[in-house]
């Protein structure tokens, strides 16, 4: 027999009047795994992540964590999750040691058992020199640190992190990855986070990318990739849209536009890149041949470009 | 540690919460505070001198607005210290905390609490300096009082927190309340007694619920019960059972909706 996912979505869909935020939205996660929900602005991740989080109900379809139904059983169901908000759930009024006393008491954690586990948990996030500190008076990202803290406080089974990076600088990112690496190592945490940022994704077993509601593919970043095949060509150029045209034109192509430049995924691209070279040479600023990225990705699965700069989520 | 155990360390941390919080906006304790302070010296000494009120005893009418001082400081602190409820939900806290295992009726019973203290806690400061201004309250009286701002600021938080978890915004939870808050204070018998007013005024301060609280604080500061009923004021039990169905039904309906609704 399977063990019981982690976290289980059964045709899940959502609407908010009339508008479509989910549809019909099957996976799940395996106890241990760490699964990124990667998609643009606007995708429904956000509305994904609420209804794990137990504060949204989905219009259709079921989710469990750890077998437990997020509408049926809501209380087991909080008892076994942390949740990073991408907005902290923080008080800015309280000093950030008080915030995570009161996040405790929530959870029935008191006295010493309490103070020392904040100890630890500010320790993890670097943060342990600031536990007097309002946080009103925190940096955006030293606040996001702290909302980590608080989440992992009560040592939950299965983390949900919205966009857990946002304000992050890469030393800050980078030590992130180390704790939540160490926590799934020392007890077997289970994390899905929502993101825009292909690195963020790039380093969870799986990835799942949502499209307009929908799930337009969930594997391994690796698989991902080969699916787009060879290399991807990234020309740059003063007059993006009319290069386009002449390689449809004259090379039978579909160069597709993207904030990097324009895109042509084909499996030998270093002899594509020759080519185009001599044949735009000057009107070319450059031209570059990469392995896919998942941007790639996600331009082959859902033929659009991958809008993912802004930081609000959808 | 059991689920009663842990419903109550949520509560008392979220009440915690709301009193550390309006003690670190200064703002808001000289508000609350000098609001009723100033209503009730200019009410009371420029009403008293150029109308001759009846119904409001011996003491004059300085001594018979002290009490409507007293229900006013409940009024506004028991009622805006719900307002906390908007701002948790716009600034994400309260997201936090309804994902959390915590029973939804001890988040509603954390707020309700922590809106009392406050309210009684003002009111009570405000009791305090009562013998300065020439007004003679008994130790008893004190006790009295204090258990009757306790129910009135009980049912009034209720009240807030029912409109705060459904306002959108905070203007809009400031119009509403507001709209309802100055008659209900006006037609409780803080201002006017009930004896002296049109029919249907009275009917309305029959149904106003302050009105009861307002009674009982005028008999704990001393007005004698004739002089309470010359006034039209209701009697100490149905006063009392008032003041307890009120407080009773608000946070029943706080309970319920916030049971239902997911309000973050």
């Amino acid at each position: 027999m399977r063990p019981t996912p982690a976290v289980s979505v059964q045709g899940i869909g959502h609407e908010y009047g009339s508008r479509m935020a989910l549809t019909d939205l099957t996976f799940d996660v395996a106890p241990g795994e760490f699964v990124a929900l990667l998609g643009p602005n606007g995708c429904g991740k956000t509305t994904l992540f609420r209804i794990l989080a137990t504060l949204m109900r989905p219009t259709r379809g079921r989710a469990s964590v750890l077998g437990a139904d997020v509408g049926a059983d809501p209380g087991a169901v909080r008892r076994r999750i942390g949740v990073t908000f991408q907005s902290p759930s923080l008080d800015g009024r309280l000093s950030v040691r008080e915030n995570l006393m009161h996040h405790g008491h929530l959870y029935g954690l008191r006295g010493r058992e309490l103070s020392a586990r904040i100890d630890a948990g500010l320790e993890g996030v670097q943060l342990h020199d600031r536990s007097g500190d309002r946080v009103d008076q925190l940096s955006g990202g030293m606040r996001r640190r702290v909302e980590i803290a608080k989440s992992l406080l009560h040592e939950p089974d299965v983390l949900l992190m919205d966009e857990p990076s946002t304000g992050l600088d890469p030393a800050a990112r980078r030590s992130l990855a180390d704790l939540l690496a160490g926590l799934r190592r020392e007890r077997g945490l289970t994390c899905l986070m929502t993101t825009h940022l292909m690195d963020e994704a790039e380093v969870c077993d799986r990835v799942a990318i949502l499209d307009r509601g929908r799930l337009a593919a969930l594997d391994a970043p690796s698989a991902l990739k080969a699916c787009v095949g060879g290399e991807v060509v990234t020309v740059q150029a003063e007059d993006a849209g009319g290069v386009a045209a002449r390689i449809r034109e004259e090379f039978g192509l579909a160069p597709q536009e993207t904030d990097r430049g324009l895109c042509i995924a084909d499996p030998r691209g270093h002899a594509l890149a020759a080519r185009l070279a001599e044949r735009f040479g000057d009107q070319i600023r450059s031209i570059t041949v990469s392995r896919p990225s998942l941007e790639d990705v996600f331009l082959r699965l859902t033929g659009r470009r991958f809008e993912g700069s802004g930081d609000m989520g959808g | 540690m059991s689920d009663g155990a842990a419903g109550v360390l949520a509560a008392g941390s979220l009440a915690r919460r709301e009193v550390v919080r309006f003690l670190r906006q200064p703002g808001r304790i000289i508000g609350a505070l000098a609001t009723p302070v100033l209503f009730w010296f200019l009410l009371g000494s420029g009403l008293g001198r150029s109308f001759n009120v009846e119904g409001v005893g011996e003491g004059g009418y300085l001594e018979y607005a002290f009490a409507g001082a007293l229900a006013m400081v409940v009024l506004f602190t028991a009622i805006f210290s719900t307002i906390t409820v908007i701002e948790d939900r716009r600034e994400g806290f309260l997201q936090g905390v309804l994902a959390s295992p915590a029973p939804r009726a001890s988040v509603v019973a954390g707020k309700i609490v922590g809106a009392t203290v406050l309210a009684v806690v003002q009111a009570g400061l405000l009791l305090i300096l009562a013998p300065v201004t020439g007004v003679r309250v008994s130790v008893g009286g004190i006790v009295h009082a204090l258990a009757v701002l306790t129910a009135m600021a009980g049912g009034l938080s209720g009240l807030g927190l029912v409109a705060a978890w459904w306002a959108e915004s905070v203007q809009g939870y400031h119009a509403v309340m507001n709209l309802v808050m100055m008659p209900m204070w006006l037609l409780s018998g803080a201002v006017f007694p009930a004896s002296g007013a049109s029919g249907w005024m009275r009917a309305v301060m029959a149904v106003n619920p302050l009105t009861y609280g307002v009674a009982e604080l005028r008999s704990a500061l001393g007005a004698s019960r004739e002089a309470l009923t010359a006034a039209g004021a209701p009697g100490a039990f149905s006063s009392w059972v008032m003041m307890i169905v009120f407080a009773a039904v608000m946070i029943a309906a706080g309970e319920r909706l916030a049971g239902r609704r997911p309000g973050a």
